[in-house]
């Protein structure tokens, strides 16, 4: 951090006020569950016993205000809801442009993760589309959703928009 | 002006310690207790107002993310205060005195254990001329305590009386954190943390929350067979500059205790909120409470401190011994910034 | 046991610093230090922008003396990573010369511990060669000397 450096007979309008503080955070119980299921190749839901919902990751229901019962075994095939096309480069980024982010609610669940849709042309990606996890080798695999590469296209027809509306 | 009578019903609160839970976990179930002790419907709530502090854990807006605790669909009507929960409880008893509603939920919590207690207590102050020097909360309770010994206020020696009687105190409660028994004799063998305080004159490094229920008059009355009706709210605040203000003594404790009523009438149990020995003297002394009075049967911020929920906990000790028919009147006190700078206090009755 | 990672807060803020507290740290970086009279006549410093009392609006800056009297202080054995200090050092509240009220800063008691340290002690501010407006221009404070010390 570099400060123009006042000159010395200016008055001082402005001083540098650095915070930083480190952190060891804590993903919680049921993050910890979920992350743990995601090395193996599993992904982990919870229904809330009040409205029946299936969530991913498990959670306490909010809508509901009360705790999740049990994991829930979660299909890694699912459909995409909505999506959006990423046509600009930032730091960071691992896909080549142009990628897709989806929306996609795994079969079983009834709320959505996001993740990158590959195996596709950008332009190509639609609401409906089928797919499933790639997952990476289980030697590569982290407590981090980048565990599955991408979602790829499964090549079963597309979802009716019916099957899926509720979850946009 | 009269006042609204509104009560604390139910209270519930988490086994006070470090633990491996996230803040939505933490309180999902002590919200989900108190709701339940309380005999109300949550449909029946009708404000919620939660204390916390984003620091704490390192994430802005960190308090949207424990929304999902409490069900809020359909919307609700909700608030959060950037301090601890007591001065959440304090605007929903504003908000109860409109009167359109009858039922609050209040709750806090803090996950201190995440990052380096002290230097985060460093970001309250005053950035221009105190922030950059990273004076932490120890060391300045230090610069207090030092005070009070200058002036002869209390001695080493009292403190570590006071850190004794808290944490045997804590022994008795549950969710207590740190609980013990000691001799004031043996701990002022320990080395000094900060001179003059040592590590018994400092509080544990507390995860917690908290969750409180209030009711107005005859709801309270219906759902609780001993409300603990607030006959008394005030809070005070001091200038920040440490150099303008007496650190011997609290103004602000002493003028919110006044305009709490506490004088008028027999006082049983005192929950004050002293994280550092020497503060319950300043505390006391402000307050007028003589030797008669049992303060902190729970063990105080000293046997348990998650920060943004103490406060809240004393309120809810105090009150959970009216619910529980062991006092007819009881204070509760608790305090935001370096060196008591505000404080609240509260005074609660049985009927 | 739960998962855990690291995590870092990191704000690079640059604060405008207005009027008051502007020309109090123009005064720091100068090797002065200044205060605010109020309309009863107190100094205080640092100066506030605001009388503490009666919320008036104060403009009024003096300078007052770079040494003063230590009214409380605290003592730090083992430094944290951020402490202006890396060596064992006390907190203190110092009233100026000319002020009536104290600031907080450190003190370099050099060569010996928190015995050097007392309530009422002399101290005067060790300037850094090189001052950029802040509060840290003021590397510490010192005993002015060893006689100096009053109770
Ligand atoms: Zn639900």
């Amino acid at each position: 951090m570099s400060e123009p450096k006042p000159k010395q007979d200016e008055p001082i309008k402005r001083m540098l006020a650095p915070v930083r503080l480190e952190f060891t955070v804590s993903a919680g119980r049921d993050k910890t569950a979920f992350l743990g299921a995601i090395i193996e190749g599993r992904i982990l839901g919870g229904r809330c016993p009040s409205c029946r919902k299936v969530y991913v990751p498990p959670r306490g229901c909010p809508t509901c205000g009360v705790e999740m019962v049990g994991d829930i075994p979660i299909s890694d095939h699912g459909v995409v809801t909505t999506f959006c096309t990423v046509s600009i480069p930032f730091e960071g980024q691992t896909m080549k442009l142009p990628y897709v982010y989806a929306s996609i609610v795994l079969d079983g669940a009834d709320v959505p993760i996001f993740h990158l849709v590959d195996g596709i042309d950008a332009k190509d990606a639609r609401m409906g589309l089928r797919v499933r996890a790639d997952w990476r080798p289980p030697a590569e695999r982290k407590p981090t959703m980048e565990s599955i590469r991408a979602f790829v296209p499964t090549g079963e027809p597309d979802a009716a928009f019916d099957t899926y509306k509720e979850h946009l | 002006m009269a006042t609204r009578e509104i009560a604390v019903v139910s209270f519930a609160q988490t086994n006070s310690r470090r633990n491996e839970l996230d803040e939505t976990e933490m309180l999902l179930p002590v919200i989900t207790e108190a709701v339940k002790r309380s005999g109300i419907a949550r449909s029946d709530i009708g404000f919620t107002c939660s204390g916390s502090c984003d620091y704490l854990g390192g994430r802005p807006f960190s308090f949207v993310m424990v929304i999902d605790a409490i069900g809020a669909w359909p919307p609700i009507e909700e608030s959060h205060v950037e301090m601890d929960g007591a001065f959440a409880l304090y605007e929903a008893w504003v908000r109860l005195q409109h009167g359109d509603i009858d039922a609050a939920l209040v709750y806090a919590f803090g996950k201190s254990s995440q990052g380096d207690l002290p230097d985060v207590m460093v970001t309250q102050l005053d950035p221009y001329y105190v922030a950059p020097l990273w004076p932490d909360s120890i060391s300045l309770a230090a610069l207090q305590a030092r005070a009070m010994l200058d002036e002869k206020r209390c001695t080493e020696l009292e403190m570590a009386e006071i850190a004794v009687r808290n944490r045997k105190s804590a022994k008795a409660n549950p969710h207590a954190h740190l609980k013990g028994d000691h001799l004031a004799a043996n701990l002022l063998g320990e080395p000094y943390a900060v001179a003059p305080l040592r590590r018994h004159d400092c509080p544990p490094i507390t995860d917690g929350a908290t969750a409180i229920v209030l009711a107005a008059g005859d709801l309270a009355r219906k759902v609780c067979k001993r409300p603990a009706f607030i006959r008394g709210i005030d809070h005070r605040i001091e200038p920040h500059a440490l150099g303008l203000r007496d650190l011997t003594r609290s103004p602000s404790t002493k003028l919110a205790g006044e305009r709490a009523g506490v004088g008028k009438g027999k006082i049983d149990v005192a929950e004050l909120h002293a994280p550092f020995t020497h503060q319950e003297v300043i505390l006391r002394d402000a307050l007028g409470l003589g030797a008669e009075v049992d303060v902190n049967p729970s063990g105080g911020a000293l046997g348990a401190n998650p920060m943004m929920v103490a406060g809240l906990n004393r309120i809810g000790e105090a009150a959970q011994r009216i619910l529980d028919g062991k006092a007819n009147r009881v204070l509760a006190h608790a305090t935001s910034g370096p060196c008591l700078q505000q404080n609240l206090v509260c005074v609660l009755e049985a009927e | 046991m739960a998962l855990t990672a690291p995590y870092v807060l990191e704000y690079t803020y640059r604060r405008s610093v207005g009027p008051v507290v502007g020309q109090f740290l123009t005064g720091l970086r100068d090797q002065k230090f200044l205060g605010m009279k109020t309309s009863s006549g107190r100094i205080l410093v640092p100066p506030p922008e605001n009388d503490p009392e009666t919320g008036e609006t104060l403009s009024e800056m003096v300078a007052v003396g770079d040494a003063g009297v230590v009214t409380t202080w605290s003592w730090v054995s083992a430094p944290r990573k951020n402490h202006p200090l890396q060596k064992p050092f006390a907190w203190a509240l110092v009233k100026l010369d000319g002020a009536d009220t104290a600031m907080l800063h450190v003190v370099d008691v050099g060569e010996g511990g928190m015995e050097k340290m007392s309530t009422g002690m002399r101290v005067r501010a060790r300037w850094k060669a090189e001052r950029i407006g802040h509060v840290t221009d003021v590397a510490c404070f010192e005993p002015e000397s060893p006689q100096a010390v009053t109770r």
